[in-house]
């Protein structure tokens, strides 16, 4: 037993295994930030925050003689998305049901995963949390009216991090409009845009990133990116009534940037 | 070639116990040689040597710990006891025993991890 309380629950094994596997499936898919950054942990529900290994003086100290600093930490954020599913869905998948409606629990995917991704690439604020792109001291250039013009600004995406020596491999994290952009889009000669920008990036990964606006290049060597886990994404319960079951996706996490010029972020077409 | 990490007929286990003992082959290994360096290191004198040793020593280091990340990311009670001892000040038996307790109702076969989570975890250079 856990705080999440699935036991409670009236939800048979194969129930939660039906849950657990969609809510996997939608998941993975939208994770664009855990393709691209460290992760760390899972570290367990009761971690609280993250380690900065910095501190802050103290102006007064208990008595003459001695000073004092405080550390700084980086509390985690608990990011929750609720979402109720039909009791009577349950029962028919119980019953051998291969169409259940689901569609609840895949909203509240995709939106916890947007917000993850959004949280790493573009900050939190209010978490203080400071996003990949926002941390760049590289001033983000447009990304192109047209995919045509992707290569040359991908390419000096990549070019301005070598010039600071930010080794790769790097990768790509582009919002959805620009990513369906790639996959439709092939050269003069039918050479696919997408092995096109594999190739400037070294054949690192072009990641589907729903959430992120306009384009984000950035290193993948390591130890510039954190994204540090408590507890990981997970289904809970919250209540039922008669008609549905209430659960809710949850995680907590902190995001750090070690390295800001380990990223060039790229504007979307219509912000330039 | 030897087999002998097996302790039941090969053929009789699947593909997953397999590769959980290949693991755990590895994880005696690592520690055996993290036993061995720290026995050379007690008696080497030469510091060029020691310095060698050290190193090699950390790299053992680094494989033990990956090896039982692997090891406690595939057995759910074992992550859970795990958790319940390690990083931990204060009395170790003491904690051991509390973890194996709390331990008794997590089902190593189901397909959550232990602490309930959906096992994501990080994707970084997974293919979509």
């Amino acid at each position: 037993m856990n705080h999440l309380l699935r036991h409670l629950a009236p939800i048979s094994d194969s129930g939660w295994e039906l849950l657990d596997d969609e809510a996997r499936e939608r998941l993975v898919g939208a994770l664009a930030a855990r393709r691209l950054v460290d992760f760390g942990g899972p570290h367990g529900w009761e971690r609280s925050a993250t380690n900065l290994g910095r501190t802050e003086s103290l102006e007064a100290a208990p008595c003459e003689g001695v000073e004092g600093r405080q550390r700084r930490v980086l509390p985690l954020v608990e990011l929750r998305a609720e979402f109720a599913i039909s009791r009577a869905e349950l029962r028919d998948d119980d019953r051998g049901a291969l169409d259940a409606d689901l569609e609840p629990l895949d909203r509240a995917a995709r939106q916890i995963a947007v917000a993850e991704n959004v949280a790493v690439f573009h900050g939190w604020e209010d978490a203080g949390i400071v996003g990949v792109a926002e941390a760049s001291p590289v001033a983000p250039q447009p990304l192109g009216e047209s995919a045509e013009e992707y290569p040359r600004s991908v390419a000096g995406a990549v070019e301005a991090l070598r010039e600071v020596g930010v080794g790769g491999p790097y990768g790509l994290a582009l919002g959805p409009e620009e990513h369906t952009r790639v996959i439709e889009t092939a050269e003069h000669g039918g050479y696919p845009l997408f092995d096109h920008l594999a190739k400037i990036l070294g054949g690192g990964p072009i990641v589907w990133a729903p959430g992120v606006r306009g384009a984000v290049v950035l290193s993948l060597r390591g130890g510039d990116f954190r994204f540090e886990s408590g507890q990981d994404l997970a289904i809970g319960y919250s209540h039922h009534d008669a008609e549905a079951v209430h659960l809710y996706l949850e995680q907590s996490f902190s995001f750090v940037v070690a390295t800001p010029e380990a990223a060039a972020p790229l504007s979307p077409a219509r912000a330039t | 070639m030897g087999f002998d990490q097996y302790h039941e007929p090969p053929q009789e286990l699947s593909a997953e116990t397999r590769t959980f003992a290949r693991l755990c082959a590895s994880l005696e290994e690592e520690c055996q040689a993290i036993g061995w360096y720290q026995q050379r290191l007690s008696v080497e004198p030469d510091p060029e040597a020691r310095a060698i040793m050290h190193d090699a020593q950390g790299e053992e280091f680094k494989h033990f710990a990956m090896d039982l990340e692997f090891l406690l990311r595939r057995t759910p009670r074992w992550r859970q006891i795990a958790a319940g001892v390690l990083f931990k000040d204060g009395d170790i038996v003491e904690h051991g025993e509390a973890a194996e307790a709390g331990s008794e109702d997590t089902d190593d076969d189901s397909a959550a991890p232990g602490d309930g989570s959906l096992g994501i975890g990080s994707l970084k250079g997974e293919e979509r």
